[in-house]
């Protein structure tokens, strides 16, 4: 008995005259490879060509100013605790005075960084965020060839003010109504 | 005398309140408390959070209680029979009690160093909603550096005046206490004075919520980050039993132990406290049992139980005996 339909038989019979040239199995092998020369093309030439991304697609993360400019994340912590790769390290660092338009509350991440090789996506950091901080975006981690340079910190996570990111396609109606609540503190 | 609680009866000494009876039957009967502290005398019914239906007031007078009462003190009587968590009067008007105390909360857990072994926090997430009806503006106050070691955050303070009971009856002399009535009371020194006695710290340990911190771990790190560790030295004002809270071999806080209810077992003092940050300086003892379902125990991938369950030097002593 056989689980699939796909066994064979392996018999020792001679070759016959024809077989033994072996010129009719090369040509139907060349003529196989000749015609995926006319066939459509399964790749893309990346990165001149990128393909339509899903918008909650989980890609490059990116840690979000508010609409004032400010540093959203506070350092809760609560994003590393949700990882389940550990992927993610912080220390929190306290705002001085004169410092109120850099960052959001008192408290904010002094250095934060995501290791992108232990990053398994999964986007449970921007589920456990309160202060709606961090998202995953529909970009991609750009190559590498040295492992350090994996270890992505708050140079290359936080948007610049002037080239923001736009998440409001990844936040459900539910949410966008949250943050407009003015009863949450944070929202004030 | 007897007492019955949530359908369970048991056999308590005279002058017991209903919360100390429930607390030796132990479990879901025993209602939540932030304001008593079995230790300190006089502390209790200010929060409302451990009030109870009396079913029935005593094998005398088998009326209920026309209120709910305060648990915490009230002396139980001969065939007391109490509800607490078999009430949904009492687990309603429970959540309304803890709505009441986030009404002045700044809900600022992001930010506040408490998170994640804070009692208000762990009391509305089990009996409070998501969501504020309050609309008005919250009180506001300063933080205050009372002393070199602690933070006096009055925005989260709930008014529960464990700290003012701590301080009268730990140390000698009145250092602070509460200033102004109702809705303007504040925590306060007499005009910005500082703490500083040898046992002032225990007023971050008793605190249920992060009004008083400590400064010199202010922003370190999370409580989730850190393991703690039971650890013991020769202090000679205190008895030294302490929690350190490390990363590797660095310490980042010393707390006092707390038991079951958040209850300090030992007080220990401002030197062991504050000073102590050095591995050398302690006897670490063990890795400290901490509730399963608390967030500190998140991501700790081994047991957290004390060393040496299996002892590997005896086993190779086995195997060679049986050669």
């Amino acid at each position: 008995m056989s689980l699939t339909n796909r066994s064979k038989v392996v018999s020792n019979k001679k070759f016959s005259f024809l077989e033994s040239l072996y010129l009719p199995a090369i040509f139907h092998g060349m003529f196989i490879t000749l015609s995926h020369l006319f066939k459509k093309k399964t790749t893309v030439r990346y990165p001149e060509v990128k393909r339509p991304f899903s918008p909650v697609y989980r890609g490059l993360h990116v840690l979000k100013r508010d609409d004032e400019g400010r540093e959203r994340c506070t350092a809760c912590g609560l994003c590393a605790v949700a990882c389940p790769a550990e992927a993610i390290t912080m220390v929190a660092g306290e705002r001085q005075p004169g410092e109120e338009k850099l960052y959001r509350e008192e408290k904010y991440a002094k250095v934060y960084e995501i290791n992108m090789l232990r990053c398994i996506f999964c986007g449970f950091c921007e589920e456990a965020c309160p202060k709606e901080a961090i998202f995953l975006t529909d970009r991609l981690v750009p190559s590498q060839t040295e492992r350090e340079d994996f270890i992505f910190g708050k140079d290359k996570l936080v948007e610049p003010v002037d080239q923001r990111v736009d998440v409001s396609k990844r936040q459900s109606q539910k949410v966008l109504d949250f943050k407009k609540d003015k009863n949450q503190r944070h929202n004030s | 005398m007897q007492v019955t609680i949530d359908n369970i009866t048991i056999e308590v000494p005279e002058g017991t309140t209903i919360l100390q009876a429930a607390r030796m039957i132990g479990g879901d009967v025993v209602p939540p408390a932030m304001c008593y502290f079995s230790k300190l005398k006089g502390s209790g019914g200010k929060c409302r959070t451990c009030l109870v239906r009396v079913a029935k007031s005593s094998e005398k007078d088998p009326r209920p209680m026309p209120k709910l009462v305060a648990s915490c003190s009230t002396p139980v009587q001969h065939g007391m029979v109490v509800e607490n968590s078999t009430s949904q009067e009492v687990l309603d008007t429970r959540k309304s009690i803890v709505e009441f105390l986030l009404i002045n909360h700044p809900l600022d857990c992001p930010v506040c160093d408490q998170a994640g072994e804070c009692d208000l926090q762990n009391l509305s997430y089990e009996h409070g909603i998501e969501a504020t009806r309050y609309e008005e503006g919250r009180r506001e106050f300063p933080q205050i550096d009372i002393g070199e070691n602690i933070k006096l955050h009055m925005n989260r303070c709930i008014l529960c005046y464990r700290c003012v009971y701590a301080i009268n009856q730990l140390t000698d002399g009145r250092v602070h206490g509460v200033l102004y009535r109702g809705d303007a009371s504040e925590i306060s020194t007499f005009i910005k004075n500082s703490v500083d006695n040898e046992f002032s710290g225990n007023v971050i340990d008793v605190c249920p919520v992060g009004a008083l911190t400590d400064r010199t771990f202010r922003f370190k790190s999370r409580v989730w980050f850190l393991k703690p560790m039971d650890a013991h030295r020769d202090c000679p004002t205190c008895s030294g039993k302490t929690v350190l809270w490390m990363h590797g071999n660095e310490i980042y806080r010393v707390t006092s132990r707390k038991d079951q209810y958040a209850e300090v077992e030992e007080f220990i003092c401002n030197e062991c406290r504050f000073e102590k940050k050095d591995v050398n300086d302690w006897v670490v003892e063990g890795p400290r049992k901490i509730d399963k379902k608390s967030v500190i125990s998140a991501n700790h991938y081994e047991m957290l139980k004390k060393a040496a369950v299996i002892n590997p030097v005896k086993k190779v002593i086995v195997k060679e005996s049986e050669k």
